[in-house]
């Protein structure tokens, strides 16, 4: 694989003053003799977005898995929120975890407790939050993402679009800085996408959430990529479409383990590499 | 030979593997914090989830003792000692070791089953995720509900295996109730009793800790999860039957 031509190159952007949350340098890692990410850099400054985009298998959920310490690389630094991550014990992770949320693949909801049961969880049961303002928290992000009736259901009641939702919520319960997204709307039909596409452009926006996405849908993308949050003097948020979001969404795209594109949205639209097209059509 | 080799890598990782949890285990149970309500769901679904189980095979296998001894006792003109036969038996080695294979096919199974399950829909890498320690919170709570329920469970299974015994002697063997009771009291050593006592809690550990050790190490999606289940069964099983042996040796040793 060719390296990856300069033009093609996202600028590594971020506010004047403001430290990277998640840096990847030179990171390896493979399973067995199935080399997955080979010499990956990147970083992600807050407020900002990331989107992996890939053929399945490429390593997308990968990178989540390492940026939360799930995996630690073969080779190669991984600091998260300023602390190095890589190497670290897992009850030393678990420290840095309490700042970063994560939305599983297939949401990973514990199916043997309440929708109520599962947001809170973290709440619940690592921390000294006194239970009734748990309750309350609960309610706040099961309304966010508008299941608020929905929260003494078994998650297997649900439907799958309804689940996904549960899992943004449970991520966002606790009031993370990063939140990593593994395909929330993959199978999820257009306007319930859209539901999706709009919980994270507020939760980015509104409170200031840094986001990793990986998604098979680029239309989600692209949406994420091109829209923004506002609240209305009523109160209530209003998503609409804001050109300069653009330059806080960076693409990137892996392939047989390194990263081929790395660039907004819109250097993404007008690529000519022949893979990226077919990617894109 | 090739085969041989890697069979045996795989066989001492898999040690190696459940050393480590079994070590994880001791240590989060001696440290903050503790999940009591996964421990007292466990204690529920563990101890009174298996008690039909449990009394039903004391009570046959109380029952099928008096019922062989006191033919075999007939040859020598014994049979009023039935007691003492269906006591000592039951008491010091089959009341454990029934009670633990039933629990092996009950207990590990869901475990496996369950561990297998939430590690295949990475509820497990979830609850990582959310800042909880796997084992402090799905290991430590059932292998200390293990632990405990066991011998209260073989409690269970010695009384009533003594009650079988008793319908039989009275019933098919005609031995007066009071005979046989005396009988029974006869049979037993207070080594025994503690040998019976003892033992369960060694059992116990093994089959929490190997259904655990299994379910954890469940790949491979809900065939994975199958194969984890019988799994086991099989190796908590056998880990009954080893364990029962080195724990009567080394309570031979400290009792007598
Ligand atoms: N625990 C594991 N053990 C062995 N191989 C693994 C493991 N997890 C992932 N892999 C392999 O790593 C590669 C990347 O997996 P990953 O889940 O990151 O892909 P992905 O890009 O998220 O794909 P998809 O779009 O299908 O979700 C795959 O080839 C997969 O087989
Ligand atoms: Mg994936």
């Amino acid at each position: 694989m060719a390296p990856v031509p300069e033009e093609l190159r996202g600028p590594a952007k971020g506010r004047p003053g403001d430290e990277p949350v998640v840096v990847f340098d030179d990171v390896r890692l493979a399973f067995d003799d199935n080399v997955v990410l080979d010499g990956i850099s990147f970083k992600l400054y807050p407020g900002f977005t990331k989107i992996f985009i890939g053929a399945s298998g490429s390593g997308k959920s990968t990178v989540l898995k390492l940026i939360l310490g799930l995996l630690a690389p073969d080779s190669g630094t991984i600091t998260v929120h300023g602390q190095r991550i890589d190497g670290m014990t897992e009850n030393e992770l678990f420290a840095v975890r309490d700042h970063t949320g994560m939305v599983f693949q297939e949401g990973a909801l514990f199916d043997s407790m309440t929708v109520g049961e599962n947001v809170g969880f973290k709440l619940y049961e690592e921390t000294d939050m006194p239970l009734a303002d748990v309750r309350t928290r609960v309610e706040e992000v099961l309304g966010f993402v508008e299941l608020g009736p929905y929260i003494d259901r078994k998650p297997s009641e649900l439907s799958g679009g309804q689940r996904r939702r549960v899992a943004i919520a449970r991520a966002m319960a606790f009031k993370p800085k990063l939140l990593l997204y593994d395909e929330p709307t993959t199978g999820l039909d257009p306007i319930t996408a859209l539901t999706v596409d709009a919980e994270i452009i507020k939760l980015r926006d509104l409170e200031g959430v840094t986001s990793v996405l990986v998604t098979h849908q680029l239309r989600d993308a692209f949406y994420i990529a091109t829209h923004g949050a506002a609240r209305a003097p009523e109160g209530h948020a209003i998503v609409s479409a804001s050109p300069e979001k653009v330059e806080e969404a960076d693409f990137v795209m892996l392939r047989d383990g390194k990263i081929v594109f790395e660039g907004s949205a819109d250097e993404l639209r007008t690529a000519t590499d022949p893979y990226l097209r077919a990617f894109l059509s | 030979m090739a085969a041989f080799t890697e069979w045996l890598k795989r066989a001492l990782l898999e040690v190696q593997e459940y050393s480590k949890l079994a070590m994880a285990t001791a240590r989060c149970a001696v440290s903050r914090p503790f999940y009591w309500h996964d421990f007292v769901e466990q204690l529920d679904a563990i101890g009174i989830g298996s008690m039909t189980v449990v009394i039903l095979t004391g009570l046959f296998t109380g029952a099928v003792l008096a019922l062989q001894s006191g033919f075999t006792l007939d040859q020598f003109g014994a049979r009023p000692f039935v007691g003492r036969l269906v006591s000592a038996s039951m008491i010091k080695e089959l009341g454990p070791v029934l009670t633990a294979l039933m629990l092996a096919g009950r207990v590990s199974s869901g475990i496996a089953a369950e561990l297998g399950s939430m590690m295949v829909t990475e509820q497990v890498s979830a609850l990582r995720a959310l800042g909880t320690d796997p084992v402090r919170k799905l290991v430590v709570p059932r292998v200390l509900a293990g632990i405990l329920m066991t011998p209260v469970l073989t409690v269970v299974a010695n009384t009533v295996g003594l009650l079988g015994g008793w319908v039989v002697s009275v019933q098919n063997l005609n031995v007066a109730s009071g005979l046989y009771w005396s009988s029974v009291v006869d049979g037993l050593f207070l080594e025994d009793v503690w040998m019976g006592l003892l033992k369960p809690f060694f059992l116990g550990f093994i089959i929490v800790t190997v259904g655990c050790h299994v379910g954890l190490r469940t790949r491979g999606g809900t065939q994975g999860v199958g194969r984890a289940t019988t799994n086991a069964v099989v190796a908590a099983s056998v880990g009954v039957i080893a364990m029962d042996f080195f724990s009567t040796q080394l309570l031979l040793e400290l009792l007598f």
